[in-house]
């Protein structure tokens, strides 16, 4: 049973209190007219299943019923980090894979997340920005 | 020494048993005595009890091997009565209380004459390696007959078929430092870390605290060792930040570390928890220990060798014979073999001599021993006989004979002459391994280390493993990692590291042990007697051989083959030595071959302590609307709709005689038709929606429109999801301009919640918006019938007028002389006033309702006869006429989607994909049976050709089918492919009885279709 630390209570709590919520970061397309049926089944349907770092959306569902990420490493089920929604990732694959990290948690503007989103669904919000 | 007569194999003086005191007990019928302070197996023992079991596949005659949790062979079933049964007990972990009853796990029809014995035997490869996954391959319907053969043979034990009188706790506990096992590491590690100020909880598994000083030859401060773990445990247990908990099981270590801690409290005292001053206590505790740091003191289990008919009883771990002279002053047999190969087996062979009992050889695998105890034999007199081992036991149901010889350890051959001695025990060790597996819980791998040959904890967060569990075995430093380890686990919380004055331990000087696993015998492998390896799982040296030879080279691969730590023993005794075997056959090292995984429960636990007091009426909450009372006093049926026990129906007695459901249902429905209803209508779930953007919010989460909505006003929405598929409906009102309230279903209230916040939180974070449930805030009666407005006008001052309180309005007022709101909305058809009131008045207005309503013959009614109402509507109800793969399209519900609103509302997109623009989609439409006589299954299959053979394309299902008393016929809704073009059609529904119902498709509005009812 995961030790949660919920980013908006600032308190580690047991897992009974939070619901998890699936892959973080898949980004509804802005214009789902402008999607072909391929990007929107992409937005819909497929989920990465990393082996390693995953990202994912989590709620304290009998908490404070906020909606926050957690990265948790899929094979030791450690925690990493958990950081509230509209912030990016400090530690990512890419970032452990190079020996990085960012000193601090970064907020991005808005609540859509593109990290971890599929290609064509961060493609269709960008798009729809540009 | 002298013996005591009714236990021959009682030690006259020694152990810490009162010998002053008898307990008895009875085993397989017969009754036996033993004393305070005994285990079952040392009081079977000191009986002279030799078989315990019979072995699981071979049907072998079993003794007990080990003293502790360990133990494969000694498995018992506990309970004088049917409810106090408990299958898979050890009898080495249970202690003896007076009037406990033991019965043999195994052994049909009994452990001495065992029919499988003879079966076993004679078939000799009945049951061959790869026996489950070669025979149950095909044909799979074969498992039926093996299963009750298996069954039985096998003796798993059996659950009691009568409920458990014990009563079960569950205590979430939360600590700095948890140590588990309090050995000589367990409790140093513990005395620092409590000197340090951590909260420390601390627990050993057995019936005393002490581990292995509690049959230590060694001394510390020159005292029996004992003393020193007294005095410790006395210290622990006068100081505040320490808990103790004994006879406590940490039978699972979890993520993060969450620890499950099994405390058993009454289990050495009875089969059933005795009454406390007439009261019940609870049998167990489940302890849910979130610990910050947890120090794994385990210690380690000895391995025995893998010798030919090992099996043998009277084939015990030195460590045992140890334990049961030193502990329970028990000498379980009068002549020894000792086989070892290292200088800790010696110990078996000094304390039986000094029992008083012959010890008739020591063989030693290795060429030169000259450690401190191997003196002590030699001077002893005991004959040491070098670079040898036991390499088979003769006997049957006792060991009569060992046959002793020299071997090449490196060419795995006999390099002599077989000796055979005669002796009745044989005691063996192969050196320790350490108690891995809860580090292993969590995924975590063992890691091998050649210098003492045997896998310690791989590195797991939070986790310090000491002493034996930690490949440390000399007191010394076993005492010394203790205190280091509980110095990095409570330094690692943030408290100082404490000093802790240790005792001086007697220090020994030890001649190094030689890595020795299976004993070679003068034939190979695949010939020789059987070497077990795995005495729970009967998995044999053979059986691993064969398994590599069969190309299972993967050790996880192998253990399924083999059933190698299958089962509630999880590779405790076996394991190393399994690996070890496999990896000679396959011509790597040990660490090549690796381990495979332990997992939770490191011994088995009773479901009671899993349950706690999560059973019967405290399984899952239950919620009561504000008018239960009223509901339970009036003779409701209750039906459970989520965790709300609603009524179902209200059956009148008329007559003298009860009405059955259909009676009554049709009764309500009627009254409903022609009269006035109430129902209570309370557990449909209500959020209150505030904000600025409330508006907007709702037109992007419902298909139909919002922008329009006034005040005072009431729609109708449809909920999807982002793939299109209805998930929930209901009525919103417009409180205000930024202020609005939904309802949801009964079931769907907390997932619709979730639903809404999800996406103003991760989507749409710049809409200001608010929600809250009121879902218990407000009691709600629905009065419905062409009678409801006379009623309520009696008892409101809203004017329900029809042109100044329209349908699907809602008005706020009085009623009853309380503040309401009052819906007019309606399920039924009829014209029907929804009147909400805070709960707790809601018992008030009901009755109030009543009083007057007693002139119209109000008549409550239940989910049952909502539901035939509704139905005759065609409305649905989300989750039965709906499954998630229903779009508002399937259900023709064109006329409350918003297709032209400018926010890409939830479901939309979707609605274009191919698969939702599918012609011949499920949809839903009305049944009408060609005999009115019948009311179709709900789930029975449609067909449009009823003469196509099997098996039949099935084009759809009945979703709701009741009778309908204001029509006098069965109905149903359906969904049926391409259902919408098909009005008028016939269809076809085959019963499991032959029977095939014929039934026209229809409208799903069967009762008066222009809706002009509610409109009055």
């Amino acid at each position: 049973m995961f030790h949660i630390y919920c980013p908006y209570c600032e308190e580690h709590r047991e897992e009974e209190e939070f619901h998890p919520k699936g892959q973080a970061h898949i980004a509804r397309p802005a214009d789902p007219d402008a999607c072909s049926d391929a990007e929107w089944g992409d937005y819909l349907f497929f989920r990465d299943n990393p082996r390693g770092i995953h990202h994912e959306l989590w709620v304290h569902a009998v908490g404070c019923r906020k909606f926050f990420n957690i990265t948790r490493h899929t094979v030791t089920y450690a925690i990493l980090e958990t950081y509230r929604m509209g912030e990016q990732p400090t530690i990512t694959a890419e970032s452990l894979a190079s020996g990085e990290k960012a000193g601090n948690v970064q907020a991005a503007s808005g609540g859509q997340q593109t990290v971890g989103a599929s290609d064509a669904a961060v493609a269709s919000v960008k798009g729809a920005q540009a | 020494m002298s013996q005591s007569s009714s236990q021959p194999n009682r030690l006259a003086q020694g152990g810490r048993v009162d010998r002053t005191r008898k307990l008895t007990f009875t085993f397989n019928g017969k009754r036996y005595t033993g004393h305070p302070g005994d285990t079952l197996a040392s009081a079977l023992l000191a009986n002279g009890v030799d078989v315990v079991n019979r072995s699981f596949k071979y049907s072998r005659p079993r003794g007990i091997v080990a003293a502790g949790a360990e133990e494969p062979n000694a498995v018992v079933q506990l309970g004088a009565s049917e409810a106090a049964q408990v299958p898979n007990v050890r009898a080495t972990q249970q202690a003896l209380y007076d009037g406990l009853e033991a019965r043999s796990t195994n052994g049909w029809p009994n452990v001495q004459r065992d029919l499988m014995g003879s079966v076993g035997k004679l078939g000799g490869s009945f049951m061959p390696p790869g026996f489950y996954y070669k025979t149950f391959m095909a044909p799979a319907s074969m498992w039926m007959t093996y299963e009750k053969y298996i069954r039985k043979s096998a003796g798993l034990g059996r659950s009691p078929v009568e409920s458990d009188p014990d009563i079960y706790d569950h205590l979430n506990q939360h600590c700095d430092v948890l140590v588990i096992g309090a050995g000589p590491a367990g409790l140093s590690a513990a005395l620092a870390a409590a000197y340090s100020g951590a909260r420390v909880i601390l627990c050993d598994e057995q019936e005393t605290m002490g581990g292995s000083l509690l049959d230590s030859r060694e001394t510390l401060d020159d005292a029996e060792a004992t003393r020193w773990a007294d005095a410790v445990i006395d210290e622990l247990a006068s100081l505040d930040n320490v808990t103790l908990l004994a006879r406590t099981t940490a039978n699972g270590y979890h993520d993060h570390n969450f620890v499950t801690l099994h405390e058993r409290r009454t289990e050495h005292l009875a089969d059933v928890a005795p009454r406390v001053d007439g009261r019940r206590q609870s049998r167990s505790r489940l302890h849910r220990v979130r610990a910050a740091q947890v120090v794994l003191a385990t210690g380690a289990h000895e391995r025995p060798l893998v010798y030919a008919n090992n099996d043998v009883p009277g084939n015990l771990l030195a460590g045992a014979v140890s334990t049961y002279i030193r502990r329970y002053g028990v000498a379980p047999g009068q002549k020894l073999v000792l086989s070892t190969s290292n200088d800790h087996g010696y110990r078996a062979a000094l304390d039986w001599h000094e029992a008083g009992r012959e010890v008739v050889a020591i063989a030693d695998a290795r060429d030169n021993p000259d450690g401190e105890w191997v003196e002590q034999a030699r001077a002893a007199g005991i004959r040491i006989i070098t670079g040898s081992a036991v390499i088979e036991a003769k006997g049957d149901k006792r060991v009569s004979a060992a046959r002793v010889a020299r071997i090449d350890i490196d060419g795995f051959r006999v390099a002599g002459k077989a000796e055979e001695l005669a002796c009745d025990t044989i005691a063996s060790s192969g050196g320790y391994s350490p108690v891995v597996h809860l580090s292993s819980h969590t995924g975590t791998r063992p890691v091998w280390r050649d210098d003492i040959l045997g896998f310690v904890p791989g590195d797991v967060t939070g986790l310090t493993p000491a002493g034996g569990a930690h490949g440390v075995y000399a007191l010394d430093a076993v005492l010394e990692d203790g205190v280091a380890a509980g110095n990095r686990a409570a330094e690692a919380g943030g408290f100082p590291a404490a000093s802790v004055n240790l005792p001086r331990a007697s220090a020994h000087r030890e001649s190094p042990a030689v890595a020795l696993y299976q004993v070679p015998h003068e034939k190979p492998t695949l010939r020789a007697p059987k070497q077990f390896v795995d005495l729970q799982n009967d998995v044999t040296a053979a059986g691993i051989d064969v398994a590599t030879r069969e190309g299972f080279e993967s050790i996880e691969h192998v253990k399924r083959y083999t059933a190698m730590g299958f089962g509630t023993d999880q590779g405790k005794l076996g394991n190393i030595n399994g690996m070890a075997i496999a990896a000679r056959c396959l011509g790597q090292t040990i660490p090549e071959t690796g381990t495979t995984v332990f997992r939770p429960n490191y011994t088995p636990v009773t479901f009671g302590a899993i349950v706690g007091r999560h059973c019967r009426e405290l399984f899952d909450p239950e919620r009561y609307t504000a008018l239960h009372q009223w509901h339970v006093e009036h003779g409701a049926e209750f039906e459970d709709v989520g965790q709300w026990k609603r009524p179902w129906y209200f059956p009148r007695t008329v007559n003298g005689k009860k009405e059955s459901m259909h009676e009554a249902v049709a009764r309500e429905c009627l009254a409903v038709r022609q009269g006035v209803g109430i129902l209570d209508a309370s557990t449909l779930g209500k959020i209150d929606i505030q904000g600025p953007d409330a508006r907007e919010f709702l037109g992007r989460i419902y298909t139909n429109k919002w922008a329009k909505l006034a005040p005072g006003r009431v729609r109708y929405g449809l909920m999807c999801k982002d793939d299109g598929m209805l998930m929930d409906d209901g009525t919103t009102s417009c409180l205000g301009d930024n202020h609005f309230l939904m309802t949801t279903t009964t079931g769907g209230a907390a997932g619709v919640l979730e639903w809404l916040e999800i996406w103003h939180q991760t989507e749409w974070p710049e809409l200001e918006v608010y929600f809250n449930s009121v879902t218990d805030h407000w009691a709600t009666m629905t009065v419905t019938g062409p009678e409801a407005r006379q009623l309520l006008a009696e008892i409101t001052d809203i004017d329900l007028d029809k042109e100044a309180f329209k349908f699907m309005d809602w008005k706020e007022g009085n009623v009853a002389g309380v503040p309401a709101r009052v819906f007019r909305i309606s399920f039924t058809g009829e014209l029907a006033f929804e009147i909400n009131v805070q709960a707790n008045y809601a018992m008030h207005v009901w009755k109030t309702l009543f009083e007057h309503g007693e002139k119209y013959d109000l008549t409550p009614y239940g989910t049952e006869t909502m539901h035939v109402l509704r139905a005759e509507k065609g409305l649905i109800i989300v989750g039965q006429d709906t499954d998630g793969s229903v779009t508002p399209e399937d259900l023709g519900m064109y006329w409350a989607i918003g297709y032209d609103k400018p926010f890409p509302w939830i479901g939309k997109r979707a609605l274009s994909r191919p698969d939702t623009r599918r012609v011949d989609r499920k949809q839903l439409v009305g049944l009408r049976p060609h005999d009115p006589g019948v009311v179709l299954e709900e789930g029975a299959q449609i067909v449009f050709d009823p003469e196509q053979s099997i098996p039949m394309t099935m084009v759809g299902h009945v979703t709701s089918s009741y009778y309908s008393p204001v029509l006098d016929s069965g109905f149903a809704l359906a969904v049926v492919k391409g259902g919408h073009h098909r009005m008028g059609e016939t269809v076809y529904l085959p019963m499991v009885d032959g029977k095939v119902h014929a039934a026209e498709i229809v409208s799903t509005v069967f009762y008066d279709p222009k809706g002009e009812r509610q409109h009055v």
